[in-house]
């Protein structure tokens, strides 16, 4: 990657699976794990986020020349945490229900290490425009990485899917998936799998080129 | 070996860190303050309608409701303002009292819990539950929100005043799933035991206090007038 011209389209691309923000950079672990035990909450739960990411990576590229180093981390702290004060108050006006079974998990974005960390080390240093195409980016794949848990648990679970009944009555819900040790084995399954689909890339770009001399 | 050392960079003067720091700072209250002024009486009315759709929900035969308030000396009155936790009387299309809807809160499992319940004069029973406000283990304790067995304490669960008037008669607790023998006892959730327990001693309480009051107070609230506008 030195020295070479990263395309705009990559900069979307990559958080998408090769720096999945979950299964790849394993960053925002507490949201992931803790609001994914229904898709809708995990599908809720990863907007919000792509929201606030997608703020405070615009306002922190804009801002970049203006923030000196030293003061960096508590100026994104703060842009962060008034952005997550917000999408709280936007949630509840849309719908109280929503922002009910979020519950405590929206205030807690501010702590989301993700948002912290493109922020420091992506926004900071880069253009608005392409902050914007990463923040999108890595959000994206957030909430798909939360979807992909929360459907595993859900249906495991409960039974249902977006709370409508798929499996028959008869089907035993697994009770430990929707508490927090079931997304800790969602997300061990889901890595073991997207490592397992990398790995098998690589062997097979490395064949590639050893055939090629 | 020529490794680059750690960059050294000027250091900051102490106004271009002031202006950072209270400009952001101004930016981002300027942000609070905007969308929490556009957003309120979106959340008040969202709120409000809530409350009112969960009322009706749960005394479905009143038409209209009337907050009250307690007096120092026990009596009941009008309340000029809502009050955090509200009471509120139900009336029928013909103006006659139907029920009672009472809030009351109390520490669950993991959090406050925040619940309505309707009373009925009627049949001395609680007639209505729903959750207002619970941070329960999700898939667990939040089961007291859907749970059919455990809704099904509700059709009717005894409230009857000892014959002075001044407590329950019964105590409600919660018991065992599947262990309910007496009108007054909630039949609990397994994997959900301190959530239910909880729910029983809420409705002890509030029901302890407030069902005597009411009792007392309604034959001064059975009618209220319609009025022609409405």
């Amino acid at each position: 990657m030195l020295g070479k011209e990263v395309s705009t389209t990559d900069e979307f691309v990559k958080g998408l699976w090769r720096e999945n923000p979950v299964f790849i950079q394993v960053l925002g672990l507490c949201p992931a794990l803790a609001v994914s035990n229904t898709a809708i909450n995990a599908l809720t739960m990863g907007l919000a986020t792509t929201f606030v990411l997608l703020m405070s990576g615009m306002s922190v590229s804009a801002l970049r020349n203006f923030i000196p180093r030293e003061a960096r981390i508590v100026s994104f702290i703060c842009i962060i945490a008034s952005f997550v004060t917000a999408v709280d108050y936007l949630i509840q006006a849309i719908s109280i229900e929503l922002s009910r079974s979020l519950g405590a998990f929206i205030a807690l974005i501010v702590v989301n290490c993700l948002i912290l960390g493109r922020a420091e080390a992506f926004a900071s240093k880069n253009t608005f425009g392409r902050s914007v195409l990463d923040a999108l980016g890595m959000g994206v794949g957030f909430t798909v990485a939360l979807l992909w848990i929360g459907v595993v648990r859900e249906i495991l679970g409960s039974g249902s899917l977006f709370g409508v009944a798929l499996l028959p009555d008869t089907f035993q819900t697994w009770t430990v998936m929707v508490l927090p040790s079931g997304g800790f084995f969602a997300m061990a399954m889901w890595l073991l799998l997207v490592n397992w689909v990398n790995e098998r890339a690589a062997d097979a770009e490395k064949r590639a080129q050893e055939a090629t001399p | 070996m020529n490794i680059p050392g750690p960059i050294q960079q000027p250091p900051t003067s102490a106004w271009s860190m002031y202006r950072a720091i209270v400009g952001i700072g101004a930016m981002c209250a300027l942000l609070i303050v905007t969308v929490y002024q556009t957003t309120a009486d979106r959340i008040r009315e969202n709120q409000e309608r809530f409350l009112a759709a969960a009322v009706s929900q749960i005394l479905p035969a009143a038409q209209t409701t009337v907050a009250v308030v307690q007096t120092e000396d026990g009596r009941l009155e009008e309340a000029v303002e809502t009050p955090a936790l509200p009471v509120f009387m139900g009336y029928n299309a013909d103006g006659e009292l139907v029920g009672a809807v009472v809030t009351a809160q109390g520490m669950g499992y993991q959090d406050n819990i925040r619940v309505l319940y309707a009373y009925s004069f009627e049949l001395d029973a609680i007639v209505g539950f729903k959750v207002l406000d619970s941070k329960e283990t999700p898939g667990l304790g939040d089961k007291i929100e859907k749970e059919p067995h455990f809704l099904a304490n509700f059709e009717a669960l005894d409230a009857t005043l000892t014959p002075d008037g001044d407590a329950l008669l019964h105590p409600i607790v919660t018991v065992k799933q599947g262990q309910k023998l007496q009108p007054w006892q909630l039949d609990g959730i397994t994997g959900a035991t301190i959530t239910s327990e909880a729910i029983g001693n809420i409705l002890n309480d509030s029901a302890n206090t407030w069902a005597p009051v009411l009792e007392k107070n309604s034959h001064a609230f059975a009618i209220r007038e319609i009025s022609e506008e409405q």
